[in-house]
């Protein structure tokens, strides 16, 4: 039996006149590369924020399994040229719990350890601000990597990057995905990525959404039903 | 020159401020809060009016005046950044008006206006260094219990959001140390410019370093640098020390825009 992290039931949201989700219900169990698509402004960011807990839906239910650790990475940052931090010092920036005024032992090897996952150990020195868009949204990744997270929910990561570095960027969500079993749940309005990478997807469209097995969307793909 | 007790004085209570005001600005920098800064010191000129109207110390009429307003400011703006300018001028406004009043209440020659807008070298007992001592050994330990939530909560305040971050206590805790420091700053270099000391050296610093740590260091070395010269200089010249302090971080500030400015060309 796999194990579900996140199981959504009828979720409804609304802002003051102006619905957003409407009776949404899906599951994300561990393991599970989910994709988020739909066109810019049907929901996404509104749902993960509703998974976040910092919105409440006005009807339906979200249960999160007890004691799931989410690693997020945000739509948007503010991070200018200016911003002065290291690119290591920024991702060191989230740690929770409980945190003596410097780093210790434990926390500087972790640091260590998700610079090299993302593919970033060679500019770790370089301030954030300087850094392109690929490698920033690299150390955001590692930002949201830092507390050892079960479940990974990426906003909008490769939406600002050229082809090659967005198949890097989501090459390490794909190895994290397999080799480390984390579970990712990734907003996208990028079809051509919903193809290739998640095994499940969720389409939010307007007043309806589609949810399931990344199969069926490359059959309805061959049978032409969305364009 | 340090065989006059009030130059010892005035050295003394020049390292503290330098010291914590080199820490704070970095924060202060982060947060993007010079006007924050700026009005605060505003609403400290008012609380040292109404402290000598009342008989107090001016010290002790700048805290009471400050803690209380940053608290409020702290309040009404929230989390919107916008709002904040606005809630931050309203304030400011009303309270320098206060101060002018308070002033001319207490019938005091206009020396003390004077000595409290532009700071004063001379007018500073050895009480007052070891009050200024306490209270800034006071901001420092607090800072140091809120060192890590608050680097977050400053560099990043997207990913505190979602970080469980007490956000709202962290900014209010930190408004409050501000106080302090603002109301401590102000002796020497006078309310009119502590947002110099505060804002200037920690501005500079970003460009030569990239760690917290380094930062704080490098704003340290700036704003002791200026207090130390610009005491010496006042000694010296009789102008004031005001003066050489805002004018040697200006030109620290002015040169590391330059260096910036070169490195970026060469990269
Ligand atoms: N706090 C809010 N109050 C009112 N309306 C909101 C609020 N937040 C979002 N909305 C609206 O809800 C809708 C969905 O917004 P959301 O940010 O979830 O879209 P999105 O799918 O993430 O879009 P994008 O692809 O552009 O990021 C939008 O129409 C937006 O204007
Ligand atoms: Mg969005």
């Amino acid at each position: 039996m796999s194990e579900t992290l996140i199981s959504v039931e009828n979720l409804s949201l609304s802002f003051p006149n102006h619905p957003v989700l409407s009776d949404l219900s899906f599951q994300v169990n561990r393991g599970d590369f989910l994709g988020v698509i739909g066109e810019n402004g049907i929901g996404k960011t509104t749902l993960v924020r509703v998974i976040l807990g910092q919105l409440r839906p006005s009807a339906g239910k979200l249960v999160i399994q007890e004691g799931v650790k989410i690693g997020y990475v945000p739509q948007f940052r503010n991070v200018d040229i200016e911003y002065p931090l290291s690119i290591k010092d920024f991702i060191a920036l989230n740690f929770t719990g409980i945190k003596l005024p410097w780093l210790s032992k434990k926390e500087r090897q972790r640091v260590k350890k998700v610079i090299q996952q993302v593919g970033l150990a060679k500019i770790a020195d370089r301030p954030l601000g300087l850094a392109s868009g690929g490698e920033k949204q690299k150390a955001y990744l590692a930002q949201a990597l830092i507390n050892q997270p079960d479940l990974l929910i990426l906003d909008e990561s490769t939406a600002s990057l050229d082809p090659n570095t967005k198949k890097e960027l989501l090459d390490v969500v794909l190895r994290l995905n397999r080799e480390m079993g984390l579970t990712i749940f990734f907003v996208s309005h990028d079809m051509q990525m919903i193809h290739e990478y998640p095994d499940h997807y969720l389409w939010l469209q307007k007043g309806k959404y589609e949810f399931g097995s990344i199969k069926n969307l490359h059959n309805e793909n061959k049978e032409g039903q969305y364009v | 020159m340090f065989s006059f007790e009030f130059m010892q004085n005035a050295y003394l209570a020049g390292t503290l401020i330098a010291i914590v005001s080199g820490m704070m600005g970095v924060f202060v920098i982060a947060r993007n809060m010079p006007f924050m800064t700026h009005t605060l010191s505003e609403i400290g000129f008012a609380g040292a009016a109404f402290g000598i109207f009342v008989g107090w110390t001016p010290l002790n009429g700048m805290l009471a005046f400050t803690t209380v307003s940053s608290i409020m400011v702290g309040e009404l703006s929230g989390a919107v950044e916008s709002r904040r300018e606005s809630v931050i001028s309203a304030i400011s406004g009303l309270f320098i008006g206060l101060g002018i009043l308070f002033l001319s209440l207490s019938r005091k020659n206009s020396s003390y206006a004077t000595n409290i807008l532009f700071g004063s070298v001379i007018g500073i007992s050895r009480q007052d260094v070891i009050q200024m001592a306490a209270l800034s050994v006071l901001v420092l330990i607090v800072l140091l219990l809120i060192y890590r939530n608050l680097k977050d909560d400053s560099f990043d305040s997207v990913g505190a959001q979602t970080n469980h971050i007490h956000s709202r206590l962290i900014s209010l805790v930190f408004l409050v140390i501000l106080a302090f420091n603002v109301s401590v700053a102000a002796q020497i270099v006078g309310s009119l410019l502590i947002f110099v000391l505060l804002t200037l050296p920690a501005s500079s610093a970003k460009y030569f370093t990239h760690t917290v740590v380094r930062m704080m260091g490098l704003a340290i070395i700036f704003a002791l640098f200026g207090v130390w010269i610009g005491l010496y200089l006042g000694y010296l010249t009789n102008w004031p020390v005001t003066f050489f302090i805002a004018a040697i971080e200006a030109v620290i500030y002015g040169v590391s825009l330059f260096y910036n400015f070169i490195r970026s060309k060469s990269e």
